[in-house]
């Protein structure tokens, strides 16, 4: 579904990923994992298409994509929830919603997702909390109706009980089986329960990878400590 | 209570022109943040283009309602240009984008000069236009209220069309987050040049009021252009409303300044009071409110 081949990238004069291949296979589900500054989000920057390439390719559904911009490749079927909660922070939640479709019943699907959201419709984004934005978030990208869904540190930040119905929402998204997932999460756990597979990533490499779920945990957190 | 009514009543009209020149402004300078100094140059086109249209189309009660749409066009096509070709390549370089424009506001006026003589040209009043009303003594003439009447129409589309319109939502979303727009399927590149049609053809809808009272003049912009960006500061980026207030309170300062002192002297004292102004508020009348960063 999405492969990135051999990418170079960085900022500056500054390489953030050196040679990097990665690729999530159509209904999978991969977890990125790393310590911060590793190059994670870089790798998601360059995937999604906010970040050019310095070298090495990047393929959606076989297609190669690196020259195009990010809004023609939400079109071939990429979604992306960058990190930080991010909004539009003078637009109502409805506004944010309805940037991506005024159709009412795709907005209610998601709605159903996110009930929370439905009392909150009129009020700027600006002024939701933490929690409340980044469910604003995701329920923007699933309105894209993305094949491939790309997230960055869903749960970074954000209040524990709100953290259990995103962890929630997206392990369904990940079980669905017509949606492919890359997922990059500080939260160990979580991670490999709602993902197939993982990779570690140092210093702008991949160091590790392997099947995902609980009992790799210890694997993860050995590579991880290295 | 002509000393009064009369500054007040012309002034009211001085501020509907800037409003419309400053409301191209607020989407291209407010919204997107370029500084184009060729903006009072896209009035002058309109200016222009209502003087054509009376060429061809003689009857100046049609003519009028003719050039409006067409100097919407003329100015947007001309803003369109200058974004594609120079501004597109200079997004996040004010300084250069104010520097080269300065230098295409030039080059349009001395197109003008060259095309249709130093000397302005007047365009001819539609009937309907003609006469005036009077009010506390002073005799507000038609025209000036015709202005007042445009410029509350180009606000009401402009606001209806950001508010509204899927079109709207998209450049909002473009200006408060460009990266996450593109993200999400907006293309951003696209909504720009729009943007930018948009913004310089109601500078066009602004040329044609202007010509209505003083004629055409390939200098007409510069009267209007350091007022039009004092407004859109003093009124808050971003911010229609501000943008709304600050028009009229400059056009009647300007109006009863120079009802006390000289058409000069005005000027020079409504800069004064906005620059102290926004010495007090730097982020002008209104700010846009936010809890977190995103």
């Amino acid at each position: 579904m999405l492969e990135v081949r051999d990418v170079t990238a960085g900022y500056g004069r500054t390489m953030v990923l050196e040679k990097v291949t990665l690729a999530v296979p159509p209904g999978g589900a991969v977890a990125v994992m790393g310590h911060n500054g590793a190059g994670k989000t870089t790798l998601l920057r360059v995937a999604v298409g906010l970040l050019p390439v310095r070298s090495g390719r990047v393929f959606l559904d076989g297609d190669d994509v690196t020259g195009l911009r990010p809004s023609a490749r939400v079109r071939r079927g990429l979604g992306y929830v960058p990190q930080g909660q991010q909004a539009f922070p003078q637009m109502t939640t409805l506004e944010n919603l309805r940037l991506i479709t005024t159709t009412r019943e795709r907005i209610d699907d998601v709605l159903d997702t996110f009930p929370a959201l439905r009392g909150l419709l009129s009020r700027r984004a600006g002024l939701l909390s933490g929690g409340q934005r980044q469910q604003l978030a995701i329920a923007r990208t699933l309105l894209t109706q993305p094949r491939m869904l790309i997230l960055d540190e869903p749960t970074e930040g954000i209040q524990p009980n709100v953290v259990a119905e995103i962890e929630g929402v997206i392990s369904a998204l990940t079980e669905r089986g017509d949606l492919s997932v890359l997922l990059v999460e500080q939260h160990v756990g979580f991670a490999l329960r709602a993902t197939s597979s993982y990779c570690v990533l140092e210093s702008g490499r991949i160091t590790s990878r392997g099947d995902g779920g609980p009992a790799a945990i210890d694997a993860v957190r050995a590579a991880m400590a290295v | 209570m002509d000393s009064f009514t009369t500054p007040l009543l012309a002034g009211t009209a001085t501020g509907a022109l800037l409003l419309i020149a400053a409301l191209g402004l607020a989407l291209t300078f407010g919204q997107m943040g370029v500084i184009n100094m060729a903006h009072g140059e896209f009035l002058m086109a309109g200016a222009y283009t209502a003087f054509l249209t009376q060429q061809v189309v003689t009857n100046a009660d049609v003519s009028i309602l003719v050039a409006l749409p067409a100097a919407f066009v003329v100015a947007g096509l001309l803003g369109l240009l200058l974004e594609v070709t120079v501004i597109a390549w200079m997004y996040r370089r004010p300084l250069d984008t104010l520097l080269v424009t300065v230098g295409v506001g030039l080059f349009l006026q001395q197109l003008a000069k060259d095309v249709f003589g130093a000397q302005g040209d007047p365009v001819r009043t539609p009937s309907w236009l003609e006469g005036n009303l009077p009010v506390f003594g002073y005799h507000w003439p038609y025209r000036q209220m015709f202005t007042i009447v445009l410029a509350v129409v180009a606000l009401a589309a402009l606001a209806a069309l950001l508010k509204y319109s899927s079109f709207g939502r998209q450049i909002r979303a473009t200006v408060q987050n460009r990266d996450l727009a593109e993200t999400v399927g907006v293309r951003t590149r696209a909504v720009d040049r729009i943007t930018f049609f948009v913004g310089s053809g109601l500078a066009g809808i602004g040329g044609v009021a202007v010509s209505l009272i003083s004629g055409t003049n390939p200098r007409l912009g510069t009267a209007y252009i350091i007022s039009a960006f004092l407004v859109v500061v003093a009124g808050g980026l971003g911010q229609l409303k501000g943008t709304v207030i600050a028009a009229f309170a400059v056009g009647i300062a300007t109006s009863f300044f120079a009802d006390w002192t000289s058409a000069s002297m005005a000027q020079v004292a409504t800069f004064a009071l906005v620059v102290v102004f926004l010495q007090l508020r730097p982020q002008g009348l209104f700010t846009v409110r936010s809890r977190g960063l995103a």
